[in-house]
């Protein structure tokens, strides 16, 4: 996607005479070639819908216990500005949101609420898993704690730390844009091929 | 009611009659009226129809994962249930399979917002059990990181609160100078949140250098900052109108919930374990308690700020009259040897390979803690069987205690009121359900 002159510069007399050449239509072959690399952008609608989603991963409102505090620092503090990746805007509905960052001790209460917002999320839409707890359960294993949210929904990034450093946070949602932007497959299910998980009886009437 | 009412299940005077699953399920889109076109003469009016609704777990005003079932009369709440357990994690459970000294991490994550004084009291229950002195200069140390524990759990509970106020500019102001908290505790702790900084015996280390002047800087500071905000806030017409006579609980009410901390003292009670109870040394400072007079919600907005100012005032006498000596007792069978006697000692081997692998053992017997920290009185509770994994671990968290007041607070006012009454409560969902 980069332009770059390739005669070197030039003489400004000669380029407009080209360019009056291109109106008339009177510029062909390699000559047509080359100054189309010289003025134009060539891109796939694809890749610039996906930088275009990369740099405005808009994050869910969602809270769950330490890691929640590190979550506000990025936004909160004046320190870390995740303005600057274009993931401030935390979204309290569910429908506004691209990415949920799971920041804290899943337990198994709260489990099915977690995968029901998820559910409500729309594609295309991202999950972080931030802290070990989110990851792997951490230090807890025991009764209370799902071993990883991995186990019931689909995550993109993991991010270690207990509780992980803001820049940590911002490491991760910048390795989440990288993905965003070099990943055709939008929706979960093509991306992580799980096809035939869809919930029964929930279609719309 | 019109005798074709919906049956939501918790409509009615006492919603906690009606068992727990059906009230769960009240809240599905079953069981809501079939949309229809309304026939004239049945209509209910607005006011007078009942609507249960659901608040949470995930909702941004509900300071973590708090779910409260709401019966609303028009935009008026008529009854308020808590269910409580979203981010339940079993620390209680998990404490009794751990060695004393292991135990600390799991107790700072209950509460995640006064890991200081999760990790104090634990502390002081186990030191009370094995009879064991902590050095003066641990105690100023522990005093002083609980402290600025504070002063960083209320900023952070000020920019919370303010942001759901709609004042969401505190919310940067507030946490640009908890940073700067987090960042002496970076230094001495080694992270931000979580620094299991506080052991059985004493500190894991002394201060670094440097502490003592950037801490220093942060407290000259602070004070003006405290200005600032009140400046922005005191007079602003929204949060008067939206604090001020709202919310009262009466003294008696609160006594009788068992209520703690700035929520009672802006009722006008001056209860303060740090002056009642004195514990690490906390007598040896001059500070005061500062109470409200009439126990609204503007009262213990105002309490919590004065409380930051006489947090500044201890820390600042803490660093002054920091005492030399050890950071942590010297018996090895309870704190770790220093390191540098590890290569030249073999009893200190022994010792640190004993403590690490097996810990140490408690006598039999148990005890009870109490602190004051950031949100009231922090108790733990510890059951010792003789062995080195202690028996039985309780926490008696302030946050729990003080959520039964939010009926009293927001019952048969707005829903608007019901935020700033969450808000003002500063629950911690965390040391909630632990």
């Amino acid at each position: 996607m980069t332009r770059q002159r390739i005669d070197g510069g030039g003489d400004l007399r000669i380029r407009q005479l080209r360019a009056r050449q291109m109106l008339r239509g009177e510029l062909e072959g390699a000559d047509l070639e080359q100054y189309l690399q010289e003025r134009v952008g060539l891109t796939t609608l694809e890749r610039a819908q996906n930088w275009a989603r990369a740099n405005a991963p808009w994050p869910l409102t969602f809270g769950l216990a330490c890691c929640a505090i590190e979550m506000i620092s990025v936004v909160g503090s004046p320190r870390m500005d995740a303005a600057r990746f274009g993931a401030e805007v935390f979204r309290a509905s569910p429908r506004q949101a691209d990415m949920i960052i799971l920041s804290g001790r899943v337990s198994v209460k709260m489990a099915p609420i977690i995968r029901r917002i998820y559910d409500q999320m729309l594609e295309p839409k991202w999950v972080i898993s931030m802290g070990a707890c989110a990851s792997s359960a951490g230090m807890f294993n025991n009764y209370a704690v799902v071993q990883g949210a991995d186990k019931f929904m689909p995550v993109d990034v993991y991010i270690p730390g207990c509780p992980p450093r803001p820049e940590a946070l911002m490491y991760g949602i910048i390795k989440l844009q990288n993905k965003i932007k070099g990943q055709p497959d939008l929706g979960w299910r093509e991306r992580y091929r799980a096809e035939g998980t869809e919930e029964q009886g929930t279609e719309l009437a | 009611m019109s005798d074709e009412a919906p049956a939501t299940g918790v409509e009615g005077e006492r919603p906690l009659d009606v068992p727990y699953r059906e009230r769960e399920r009240s809240v599905t889109l079953e069981r809501m009226p079939a949309p229809g076109a309304p026939v004239y003469g049945t209509a209910v009016e607005p006011e007078t129809e009942l609507f249960t609704i659901n608040m949470g777990p995930h909702h941004p005003a509900t300071h973590g994962v708090l779910r409260l079932l709401l019966t609303l009369e028009g935009e008026v709440v008529r009854s308020i249930t808590p269910i409580i357990g979203y981010v339940h994690t079993g620390i209680e459970k998990s404490c009794e399979d751990q060695q004393y000294w292991k135990v600390i991490p799991f107790v700072e994550r209950m509460d995640y917002l006064s890991y200081y004084f999760n990790a104090q009291v634990f502390c002081m229950a186990v030191e009370r059990m094995l009879d064991e002195e902590v050095p003066p200069r641990a105690q100023y140390l522990r005093v002083i990181h609980m402290e600025l524990g504070r002063i960083a759990s209320h900023l952070f509970w000020l920019g919370t609160s303010a942001l759901d106020l709609g004042a969401i500019s505190m919310l940067w102001y507030a946490l640009r100078d908890r940073e700067k908290i987090l960042d002496l505790f970076e230094m001495s702790g080694g992270q931000r949140l979580h620094t299991r900084y506080i052991q059985v015996g004493g500190v894991i280390e002394d201060l670094p250098p440097g502490f003592d002047r950037k801490c220093r800087e942060f407290l000259a500071e602070m004070p003006s900052r405290i200005d600032q905000y009140e400046a922005i806030l005191n007079r602003n017409e929204i949060l008067l109108q939206r604090l001020r006579n709202v919310g009262e609980v009466p003294l008696d009410t609160l006594l009788g919930l068992g209520v703690t901390g700035p929520l009672l003292r802006a009722a006008g009670h001056p209860w303060d374990l740090r002056k009642a109870m004195p514990y690490s040394s906390y007598d040896h400072f001059d500070f005061k308690v500062p109470i409200g007079t009439r126990g609204d919600h503007y009262d213990r907005y105002r309490v919590r700020m004065a409380e930051m100012r006489e947090s500044v005032k201890i820390v600042e006498q803490a660093l002054d009259g920091l005492p030399e000596g050890p950071y942590i007792t010297d018996n090895r069978k309870v704190a770790l040897p220093p390191r540098h006697e590890l290569a030249t000692s073999m009893e200190a081997l022994i010792h640190h390979f004993k403590l690490v692998t097996e810990g140490f053992r408690v006598p039999p017997g148990e005890t009870y803690a109490a602190i004051e920290s950031p949100r009231g009185e922090l108790g733990c509770f510890v059951l010792a069987d003789g062995s080195a994994k202690p028996a039985r671990v309780h926490m008696r968290d302030p946050s729990f205690v003080n959520l039964q007041s939010l009926r009293h607070m927001a019952e048969g006012r707005l829903i608007a009121d019901l935020i700033a009454g969450i808000a003002m409560l500063d629950p911690i969902l965390g040391g909630i359900d632990r």
